[in-house]
């Protein structure tokens, strides 16, 4: 296989953090700076050739050691993606993307064997520290999407020891599908099947890797677990996959962040992320997604589209999605759940900021099927420059969905008056005892309020930082301490400039 | 000299507020201007603090010897100009504590000072809670949101507090306020009061002037000042009432 | 005429039939009506028969009701009707002029337009076609956008007949305008009619536009109304609908609005098989208003469909919408609200509520209220609910010994008359309040009559509880 392309890397982090409890770092002033994530790092890395086809396909499972059900999975997905067509019901303008100019597969080189964070390649290590994870969280990570990586170190930090224990398995994909394929065969697809959509099936046959959790039965995982992503390559797509399977009465709080180099080029991100929740179990999946959105005038920036699904299978389930979108030239993308076990709960809190030319289209879809079931949709919207901000969401309750009850609340804040805010619910009740409200207002930020701010000596810029912040807030709240204060630095940061 | 305001006209809409007001505010003084609704009293507040909707049509505002007018916003705050509000606005979501901080901190920064740190902060905000009588915790309350008119009212005089002017300008900070809140108002105002700091206290009643003694009391009516004097004017006008000056008025 | 079923949804079909019947389709145009049924045939034949895939369609299948095959009639029936024979009008206090089309054919005594007094002109389109091809060649068309739209395409290349309705400048009609469309044919008919109504600088005009069934032969209508309201005028448009259970209405209107003018639209969809309501409000002038009012009561397996687009492309207009629904038995409610506010249309306050309660768990709602805004200084807003009775309200009323069912049917119209308290004209709002009653009472089957000429209004039902306690 042609290695010759040009330097580039696509890593993954898997970091375990523990949360500080000051509450006065929530005080923390919002920064000022540019897209701080943009640069590139120069890291010896193995491609596949451009371009999808079953070759492609058979070298990807080839090279990462896959079982055959597998290989078996990717190429279905792969046959059926070649008969779908792009979907062009978003209120999205995307280019045409041109799905043999992408190259499907590229991986840092790592030696076998490496044991210690000193044989890591120190590129990695700088990319880490530009990211802003300190070294002592460097010394906690527990694994880079090379599974070689990944097996030496990740023994080593304490938080493995105290997961070990517990019995809770925190590793890649690939990883997991090594040493746990009876997890993976058993929930892999259970909950976005391989043609659930166009990007689902081009993720299905080529994923590259994600992350993997079980949580066993009655038990409380003790700390945040979180995965950071990065794309660092040209021409390269991001085709991660992760699942996380909540056991029986288990709890855990699932943290995901992501950052891109800036490029001219647009670049495809086409993630999935499955969730299965059993019978009381809860999971709680917070984003933070601040791909690279494309300079001033709308150039370059990720395509991030991407299909999050979680199953509540079993009774007193909950599923709780956050999610503060602030980066991509073009989001698109519904984290939804599934009511199937009777008295479960799906919750979905989202902030999603555009501003210049990115566009987004988000929102989430709650399915009632069984009874008692409960959803709540908090979503707010922020638009400014040239940007188009849609909600898009789908609250159903199905005919035995008895007694189930939804309550969304979808908001939007125009600043300026060349972007656009949309909201699209679509909503479909099929039974008598089931109540669904949906509210959704649209406003700017009040000439009233800037002048107050402004009296008390606060520029405009940070004003509006604030008053946004505060207009977010019922979101930001749900997330864990850490990712709130980086959430809020990024909504100022992400409005900067877009008032005049 | 603090302030000087010269032949000061202002329009709304194209309509005439105020006439032509002359006034000049030393350090060290308080002055209150008393008149009834709709003279001006609040238009003459804001164009002070720089509000947008008003057109100064003629006329200077000159403080600490360079021209406010020309400043932004927030540049006259920190310069040291203070605007109690008359109708304090409601900012949901947005943590007092987070507020004052930035404000603080962008003023600071203005003067070349140093941030204050996380713990300064809180230290600060208890000392000046207690000068008006605050209990709640501001962390976790929303500028102004589900205050009541009483609390709204303490939370400006707070806010005074905690930044410290150079001329505070105060509207009606004491309408609608039980006897209480007004004396801690008062208290507030008083203990805040020093050589190189001045007062504009904007008021309905006489009331307030009982506990906060102004050196000068204006008559404003229909956007003029209209009778300048000592604080017994004060006492008089609450005697003889508004009809009284606007037979005087009419009789010029 | 009888014609192959699976044809009535190709759109080769309908170009055939028009070149069949062109002469008589268009024996009263004027070259540039004939010009534009042409142009409209060929919009229609690139947009073809909507399936469920279109966005405005997912709920409602129409391709299955357009294949139980259709009769048409081309020519108006040879011998004038006399609708008196079965159409009364009795309304207690409530006057209007009266106007009507038979199977979708225009019945007149007199004249097929008249003039009143004071110029305003009501009548036959197709009269107007001949009459007045200046006024028609001005508005007709020209007002409106369908070019996206099938069935309006395909109504302004069939229609010749329909009501016509001019009112000059500064003439505030002091009766409302009745347009009822009466359906009594012996075998399934496709009716195509156009309206226009066109109400001059600072004119007010109240109008009724009645659907019903005189029958229980199925029947589609498919019609298309446009309405113009000049600078400062004001049109309230109310539509009551009241067909049977195998009949269709899919109704197009075409709402284009000058500067301070104000429109009120209701819609009151009290029976039929399926009743599809389109309402395209243009706010093409500062100041305008336009508000839309809707309730439908459907039971069985009827489907009530109703589409409210607003467009605010000027500055400072406001736009209300307020649509409730009660459906029982397998019904199926649809609602799709769409408020467009485009650049520049500054200070707009656009609110949009929908309000459902389902009676049963084999009714359906499908609800989409959308929000699409460019302008920054706006205030819009809008809301959806599905639910059922107020529970703790149901309790207050049997706890003040009131029985279930009448607690049940007191709270329904209290759900109700949100709707109907914003009527303008009284006389109607009381005989509505009384059809709403009976209809939540089951009592109003589809008769053979019109809703507005029952021959006994029924007495007030008295309630002695204050409703705004609720
Ligand atoms: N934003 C505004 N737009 C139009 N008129 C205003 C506005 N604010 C104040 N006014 C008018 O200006 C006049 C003075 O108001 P104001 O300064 O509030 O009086 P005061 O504070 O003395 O009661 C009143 O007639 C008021 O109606
Ligand atoms: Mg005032």
């Amino acid at each position: 296989m042609n290695t010759s392309w040009n330097c580039t890397l696509i890593n993954q982090l898997n970091l375990i953090i523990a949360m500080p409890n000051d509450k006065n770092e929530i005080l923390n002033e919002i920064t000022n700076s540019d897209y701080k994530y943009g640069f590139v790092t120069d890291i010896e890395t193995e491609f596949a050739p451009k371009g999808l086809s079953e070759d492609i396909i058979r070298y990807i499972s080839q090279k990462k050691e896959e079982p055959e059900f597998l290989l078996d999975f990717r190429l279905k997905a792969y046959h059926r993606w070649k008969e779908m067509k792009h979907p062009r019901w978003a209120h999205l303008t995307i280019p045409a993307i041109d799905y043999q100019d992408i190259i499907y597969y590229a991986a840092p080189k790592v030696k076998k064997g490496t044991s210690s964070l000193k044989e890591v390649d120190p590129e990695l290590l700088k990319t880490f520290e530009k990211l802003g994870i300190p070294l002592e969280e460097q010394k906690r990570f527990t694994g880079v999407a090379v599974d070689a990586v990944m097996d030496s170190i990740s023994v080593k930090t304490t938080f493995q020891e105290t997961l070990n224990k517990l019995g809770i398995i925190f590793c890649s994909m690939s990883e997991a599908i090594k040493h746990h394929p009876d997890l993976v065969k058993l929930y892999l697809g259970s909950v976005v099947p391989y043609a659930d959509n166009f990007y689902a099936a081009l993720n299905s046959a080529v994923f590259s890797d994600g992350s993997f959790v079980y949580i066993p039965k009655g038990v409380r995982c003790p700390v945040e677990l979180s995965t950071y992503f990065r794309i660092n390559a040209a021409k390269t797509g991001q085709f991660e996959r992760t699942l996380i399977v909540a056991d029986e009465g288990a709890y855990v709080s699932y943290m995901e962040g992501c950052t891109a180099p800036m490029r001219d080029e647009n670049q495809l991100h086409a993630a999935v992320v499955e969730i299965v929740a059993l019978k009381d179990a809860e999971v709680k999946y917070s984003t933070v997604q601040n791909w690279y959105p494309g300079d001033k005038n709308g150039k370059g920036g990720i395509f991030n589209f991407v299909t999050k699904r979680g199953l509540c299978k079993g009774s007193y389930s909950k599923i709780s999605w956050t999610q503060v979108e602030t980066g991509s030239a073009i989001t698109w993308k519904y984290p939804s759940c599934i009511l199937q076990g009777d008295n479960s709960r799906g919750e979905f809190y989202s902030v999603a900021v555009t501003n210049h030319y990115q566009q987004a289209d988000t929102g989430t879809k709650m399915i009632h099927l069984g009874r008692n079931t409960s959803s709540t949709i908090i979503s707010k919207g922020i638009s400014a420059g040239f940007s188009n901000n849609s909600y898009r969401g789908l609250v159903r309750v199905a005919k035995k969905a008895e007694n189930s009850r939804n309550y969304s609340q979808c908001d939007s804040l125009l600043l300026g008056d060349k972007c656009g805010a949309h909201t699209f619910p679509y909503i479909q009740v099929e039974n008598k005892s089931s109540i669904v409200e949906h509210e959704a207002t649209t406003s700017k930020i009040s000439d009233d309020q800037l002048f107050y701010c402004k009296q008390r000596g606060i520029d405009t810029e940070s004003a509006i930082g604030l008053i946004v912040n505060g207009y977010a807030r019922e979101v930001l709240k749900q997330l864990p301490m850490e990712f709130a204060v980086e959430a809020q630095k990024l909504l100022s940061i992400s409005l900067e400039g877009s008032v005049g | 000299m603090l302030l000087q305001i010269k032949n000061l006209h202002v329009a709304i809409e194209g309509k005439e507020i105020i006439k032509g007001i002359d006034l000049i505010v030393n350090e060290g003084e308080v002055h209150a201007i008393m008149g009834p609704n709709g003279t001006g009293k609040s238009t003459l507040a804001s164009v002070i603090a720089g509000r947008e909707d008003y057109e100064v049509t003629e006329g200077e505002i000159i403080y600490k010897g360079k021209n406010l007018l020309e400043m932004p916003i927030e540049q006259r705050a920190r310069e040291g100009i203070f605007l109690s509000f008359q109708y304090p606005v409601e900012i949901p979501g947005v943590s007092m504590a987070n507020f004052m901080r930035t404000a603080l901190n962008d003023i600071r920064r203005y003067k070349g000072l140093e941030p204050l740190s996380g713990s300064e902060f809180l230290l600060k905000m208890e000392e000046k809670k207690q000068l008006v009588e605050i209990q709640s915790q501001l962390t976790n309350r929303s500028v102004n949101e589900g205050f009541s008119g009483g609390e709204k009212k303490k939370n400006e005089i707070f806010q005074m507090a905690m930044l410290e002017p150079t001329l505070a300008i105060l509207d009606e900070t004491d309408s609608g306020l039980d006897i209480d809140a007004l004396r801690i108002v008062a208290n507030g105002v008083n203990k805040l009061r020093r050589p190189d700091n001045a007062f504009i206290v904007i008021t309905h009643y006489q009331r307030l002037l009982e506990y906060v003694t102004p050196d000068f009391v204006h008559v404003l009516f229909d956007g003029r000042i209209v009778k300048s004097g000592k604080k017994e004017l004060a006492l008089e006008l609450e005697e003889k009432g508004y009809e009284w000056i606007k037979k005087e008025v009419s009789a010029l | 005429m009888e014609i192959l079923n699976q044809s009535f949804i190709d759109t080769s079909f309908w170009e055939e039939i028009f070149s069949q019947h062109r002469s008589i389709i268009t024996q009263y145009d004027t070259p540039w009506i004939t010009q534009m049924r042409l142009d409209a045939l060929e919009k229609f034949s690139s947009l073809g028969i909507p399936d469920q895939s279109h966005e405005r369609w997912k709920n409602t299948d129409i391709r299955k009701l357009l294949t139980k095959g259709w009769t048409f009639q081309f020519k108006p029936p040879e011998k004038p009707v006399k609708v008196e024979d079965f159409f009364l009008c009795e309304v207690q206090g409530f006057d209007t002029l009266l106007i009507t089309l038979f199977n979708g054919w225009y019945t007149y005594k007199n004249a097929p337009l008249r003039i009143l007094p004071d110029g305003t002109v009501i009548g036959s389109l197709r009269a107007a076609l001949v009459e007045a091809p200046e006024i028609i060649e001005n508005y007709l068309g020209q007002k409106a956008d369908f070019s996206q739209n099938a069935f309006a395409s395909l109504c302004a290349a069939f229609a010749s007949e329909g009501f016509f309705i001019y009112v000059p400048d500064g003439v505030q009609l002091q009766k409302p305008i009745q347009m009822v469309n009466v359906v009594n044919y012996s075998e399934p008919l496709l009716m195509q009619t156009r309206n226009l109504i066109i109400a001059g600088k600072g004119s007010s005009l109240q109008l009724l536009h009645c659907d019903d069934s005189n029958n229980n032969e199925a029947a589609f209508t498919n019609s298309l109304t446009e309405i113009y309201v000049g600078e400062g005028a004001t049109v309230d448009y109310y539509k009551l609908q009241n067909i049977n259970d195998h009949s269709v209405i899919e109704h197009n209107a075409y709402i284009y609005q000058e500067k301070q003018s104000l429109c009120n639209t209701y819609s009151i969809n009290l029976h039929g098989g399926l009743i599809r309501n389109e309402t395209y409000n243009y706010l093409a002038g500062r100041h305008s208003e336009g508000n839309h009012f809707g309730l439908y009561l459907m039971d069985k397996n009827q489907q009530a469909d109703n589409l409210i687009f607003v467009d605010i492309a000027a500055t400072d207009c406001m736009s209300y919408a307020l649509f409730k629904g009660v459906l029982d038995d397998y019904a199926h409610g649809v609602f799709n609200g769409h408020i467009l506010v485009r650049k520049d249309s500054q200070h707009t306050q656009a609110y949009q509520s929908n309000r459902n309660i389902l009676l049963t768990d084999k009714a359906l709602v499908n609800t989409k209220p959308f929000l699409e805004i460019y302008a920054d200084d706006v205030k819009c807003s809008h809301g959806a609910t599905v639910g059922q009775l107020d529970k703790d309200a149901m309790f207050y009323l049997r706890s003040r010994g009131i029985d279930q069912d009448n607690a049940r049917l007191l709270l329904m119209y209290a759900f109700a008359a949100e709707v109907l308290n914003r009527i303008n004209i009284p006389a109607l709002k009381d005989r509505l309040d009384d059809l709403v009653k009976k209809r939540l009472r089951g009592e109003l089957s589809i008769c053979d009559q019109c809703v507005l000429h029952c021959k006994s209004p029924e007495k007030p039902v008295v309630f002695d509880i204050d409703l705004s306690k609720i």
